[in-house]
C-alpha cells in the first residue's frame, strides 16, 4: 500500500474509525483489524462517488446478509450530518447524540441502532419495578435473578425446582453419531493410511512396510430444537429452556428456535454459559410468551427462512410442542411434511402424552403425527432421561409410530 | 504482469458488460476491491444469480487461467491440496535397495520432493504458470465441513501451503479468489473476516430484462419483456418455497423460444413451469389460476406503457 493516510488527512480516516465504533456497538462484529482494512479500503476505492463509498465500506464491515439493515441505517444517518465530528463528540459526552439526530432527520431509526448512538446509559437499578413485567410469584423466588420463576412446574416447591435444574444442567442427548467421510489416523482397523505407511517404512530405510491403518470419523449431526412456548405448554417450557441451554452447551451446532404465534431464533442467548443469564436475554426477545400458538404459521416461516440454513449436513429436529394449534391444524401437514423431508429425523416431543389415554384428536396433533419419525413425552425428569437413552441408540429400530396407550 | 488489472470501478464494470455479465455498481466495486487489495472475494446469495459466473468471466477477461475447486461434505487435503505419489514413491524404495545406491537419509528427502508430488486445485493456485496468478474458485463453501473451512485460513491470508515432508509453498503473486456460498449453513467469522463481502442479489425487472438480451439476443423482445415480468412477480409472491434465480429465467427463455412462443399465455405457462420452479408444491400453486392472474396483470402493464 501506498502511504496515503498521511495524505488523506487524520480527520477521515478518524470519521471511519467513528462509524466502525457506532457499528460495534449496534453489535456488529468490527474489530481493529477491519477498520484499518475499512481505511485502506477506502483510500482504494477513492470516494468521488457516495455509492462506491456506501459500497467500499459494505464490503469491509458486513459479513452476513442479516446485518445489511444496520449498516444501511447506520451509514445514512452516519454519513449524512456535515458537521459530523462535532456530533460524534457530542455521543462521547453524557448529551444524547440521538435527539439531536432525530431534530435532523424524522427518519426512523431502528431501536439497535438508536441504542447504539445513545450514550450508554447508567447500569439499570436492579430495584426499578417497571423493567420487568414479569410477575414474580414471592413464594417461589429463590433470588431476584429468577424473572421467570411464575413459569415454572406448578407442582413443584421452590427446593424441588432447583434440584430439577441441576439435574437437567448434567443432563446429555446423546444422539447417536453419524459417519462423516473424513478419516482419521486409527491404530488397528480401516483403510491402509499410504501416507504415514510410506513415513514409517523410510523411518527403516524401506526394508520394511509397517501398515498404518486410518478409519471414518463419527461426529454429532447438527440439532435443531423447535420449542413452543405459547400458553398450554407455559408450565414447561421453563424447565425446557433450562434443558434446551444444557444441550446447546454440551455439544457444537446447535440451533435453537421458540415459537408461539411467531419464530424467534434464540440460539445466540443460548450459548451463554450462565443459564441465567442465557434465559434473561431470551425473555427480553421473545415477545409472545403464554399467547396463542400458531403453529403451522411458523414452522412455515422456519421452512422458508431457516431451514436451508440450519438443515443442511443432516440435522436432527426435535420439535417440543403439545400440537394444540389456534388455526386448527391449517396448513400444518404440508409444513410438517416439508420439514420432515428436509431432516434426518424428526423427533416430537409432547408433554401431553404422559396422560392416560392420550388421543390424537386436536387436528394440530392429526396433522403433524404422520410426519414424524419419533413422538415421546416430555413432562418430567425422567422422561428427559429416558429420552437420552432412547436417542442413543440407532434410529432405525425406533422408527415406530408410537401407540397410544402410554 | 501480461495483463494488467482493471484500474478504476467504471472500468471492471466495462469489463464485466463486455463479457456480456450484467452487474450493478455495488458488485463492481468489491470487485475491484478485492483485485486491487488482492483480498479474496466472498459472495453470498441464493442458487442461479450469477455467482460462479463471475469468476469465469474474470478468469476470461483477464486472461487468466480459472482453477475451480467444487467443495463437497469431507473434502480433504488429498483431494484438495497435494497427495503424495505412493506408488512411484515405493518403486523408487525398491530401486535404491535393489541398486543400493541410497542411504537412508537421502532416501528421506527425496521421496518427499516435489517429483512425488501431486498438486490438486489449491496448490495449483499457488503456481504462476505465465500471464499472471490464476482465478481460484473455491465453490458452495457451505457444502463442506468447518475442518476444511479452518485449513483454509492459512492459504487465504497468507497465500501458502505448509507440507509437513516438503515445507511452505509460497505464492509468489496471490491468486485471484473467489469464494461462493449458498448459505446452507454459516460460514466462520474467521474466515469472513480474510475477505470482502458481498450478497449477490436478485436483479430488479430493468436489469433482467438487460442480462437476458445481451445472453439470448435471439430473443423476441416483448417475450422478454413478459418473462422478466412474470418472474419478478413470482419473486414477490410469500407463498414459493424457492424462488426463481437467473439461471430459471434464461432457462425459461431459452425453452420458450426453442418453443416458438411469442407471447407468454397461461397454457404455455403451465407446461413450461417446470423450468422455472423446481419444487412440486411451488409449481401446484402457481399453475393455472394465480400463473393466468400474472399473466393479465403483466400484459395490463406493458399495455399502460
Amino acid at each position: 500500500m501506498t502511504d496515503a493516510p498521511a495524505k488523506s488527512g487524520g480527520t477521515f480516516s478518524e470519521n471511519i474509525l467513528h462509524f466502525a465504533r457506532a457499528l460495534r456497538r449496534a453489535g456488529l462484529p468490527v474489530g481493529p483489524g477491519r477498520i484499518i482494512e475499512a481505511i485502506r479500503a477506502v483510500e482504494t476505492a477513492g470516494i468521488q462517488r457516495r455509492d462506491d463509498f456506501y459500497w467500499t465500506l459494505h464490503a469491509v464491515f458486513v459479513n452476513r446478509r442479516d446485518q445489511r439493515d444496520i449498516f444501511d441505517q447506520a451509514f445514512h444517518v452516519f454519513w449524512r450530518n456535515p458537521e459530523l465530528l462535532k456530533k460524534m463528540m457530542e455521543m462521547m459526552l453524557p448529551t444524547s447524540f440521538l435527539e439531536t439526530v432525530k431534530d435532523d432527520n424524522q427518519k426512523q431509526i431502528s431501536r439497535r441502532l438508536s441504542e447504539a448512538l445513545a450514550p450508554s446509559e447508567a447500569p439499570n437499578n436492579p430495584e426499578d419495578p417497571t423493567s420487568e413485567e414479569i410477575e414474580i410469584n414471592a413464594t417461589l423466588t429463590a433470588s431476584d435473578n429468577e424473572l421467570l420463576q411464575s413459569k415454572d412446574f406448578e407442582s413443584m416447591s421452590a427446593v424441588e425446582m432447583a434440584e430439577a435444574k441441576k439435574a437437567i444442567a448434567t443432563m446429555r442427548l446423546p444422539i447417536m453419531d453419524v459417519k462423516t467421510r473424513r478419516q482419521h489416523a486409527d491404530l488397528r482397523a480401516g483403510n491402509i493410511d499410504m501416507r504415514r505407511t510410506l513415513r514409517a517404512s523410510l523411518r527403516s530405510g524401506g526394508a520394511t512396510i509397517p501398515l498404518r491403518f486410518k478409519s471414518r470419523v463419527t461426529r454429532r449431526p447438527p440439532l435443531v430444537i423447535l420449542c413452543d412456548i405459547s400458553g398450554s405448554m407455559t408450565q414447561y417450557s421453563r424447565m425446557l429452556l433450562h434443558f434446551m441451554h444444557a444441550l446447546t452447551n454440551d455439544r457444537d451446532r446447535v440451533h435453537t428456535f421458540v415459537f408461539g404465534t411467531r419464530l424467534t431464533n434464540i440460539t445466540r442467548y443460548m450459548r451463554y454459559r450462565d443459564v441465567d443469564a442465557a434465559l434473561e436475554a431470551v425473555s427480553e426477545q421473545v415477545e409472545d410468551w403464554s399467547g396463542g400458538t400458531r403453529i403451522g404459521a411458523t414452522i412455515k416461516e422456519f421452512n422458508k427462512y431457516w431451514s436451508r440454513r440450519v438443515l443442511g449436513q443432516g440435522a436432527v429436529t426435535l420439535l417440543i410442542s403439545d400440537g394444540l394449534d389456534r388455526d386448527a391444524g391449517e396448513g400444518l401437514g404440508v409444513e410438517m411434511e416439508r420439514l420432515h423431508k428436509s431432516c434426518r429425523q424428526l423427533i416430537w416431543l409432547n408433554p401431553l402424552l404422559r396422560y392416560q389415554g392420550f388421543e390424537p384428536r386436536s387436528k394440530g396433533v392429526k396433522a403433524i403425527l404422520p410426519h414424524v419419525d419419533q413422538f415421546r413425552t416430555i413432562h418430567n425428569l425422567n422422561s428427559l432421561k429416558d429420552l437420552s437413552a432412547i436417542l442413543s441408540s440407532p434410529m432405525e429400530v425406533h422408527i415406530d409410530r408410537r401407540s397410544f396407550a402410554a | 504482469m501480461s495483463n494488467s488489472l482493471p484500474q478504476t470501478i467504471d472500468a471492471i464494470q466495462d469489463m464485466l458488460k463486455k463479457a456480456n455479465y450484467v452487474a450493478d455498481r455495488s458488485l463492481a466495486t468489491v470487485l475491484y476491491l478485492s483485485l486491487k487489495m488482492q483480498r479474496p472475494l466472498f459472495l453470498e446469495g441464493e442458487a442461479g444469480v450469477g455467482k460462479t459466473e463471475i469468476a469465469k468471466v474474470l478468469a476470461e477477461q483477464l486472461g487468466r487461467p480459472l482453477i475451480r475447486l467444487q467443495c463437497y461434505e469431507g473434502l480433504d487435503i488429498s483431494s484438495a491440496v497435494y497427495e503424495w505419489n505412493y506408488a512411484r514413491q515405493m518403486i523408487e524404495i525398491r530401486l535404491a535397495e535393489a541398486t543400493e545406491t541410497a542411504n537412508r537419509d537421502s532416501l528421506g528427502s527425496d521421496i518427499f520432493s516435489e517429483r512425488f508430488l501431486i498438486k490438486r486445485p489449491l496448490l495449483k493456485a499457488l503456481e504462476n504458470s505465465g500471464g499472471g496468478a490464476p482465478v481460484l474458485l473455491i465453490d458452495e463453501l457451505d457444502r463442506t465441513d468447518e475442518p476444511f473451512e479452518a485449513y483454509l485460513l492459512e492459504i487465504l491470508s497468507d497465500f501458502q501451503v505448509t507440507i509437513p515432508e516438503f515445507g511452505t509453498i509460497r505464492a509468489e503473486e496471490p491468486p485471484i479468489v473467489i469464494i461462493t456460498s449458498n448459505r446452507t449453513r454459516e460460514i466462520h467469522d474467521a474466515l469472513k473476516r480474510r475477505c470482502l463481502y458481498h450478497w449477490v442479489d436478485y436483479p430488479d425487472a430493468a436489469r433482467e430484462k438487460e442480462i437476458i438480451s445481451l445472453k439470448l439476443p435471439g430473443a423476441d423482445a416483448r417475450l422478454s419483456e413478459q418473462i422478466v415480468l412474470f418472474v419478478q412477480a413470482l419473486r414477490k409472491d410469500p407463498n414459493l418455497f424457492k424462488l426463481p434465480g437467473i439461471a430459471e429465467s434464461l432457462d425459461w427463455t431459452t425453452a420458450l423460444t426453442e418453443l416458438d412462443v411469442i407471447s407468454l399465455d397461461p397454457d404455455v405457462i403451465n407446461d413450461t413451469l417446470g423450468v422455472l420452479l423446481k419444487y412440486q408444491d411451488d409449481i401446484v400453486k402457481i399453475q393455472g389460476s394465480e400463473a393466468a392472474e400474472i399473466i393479465t396483470q403483466i400484459n395490463r402493464e406493458i399495455g399502460t406503457r
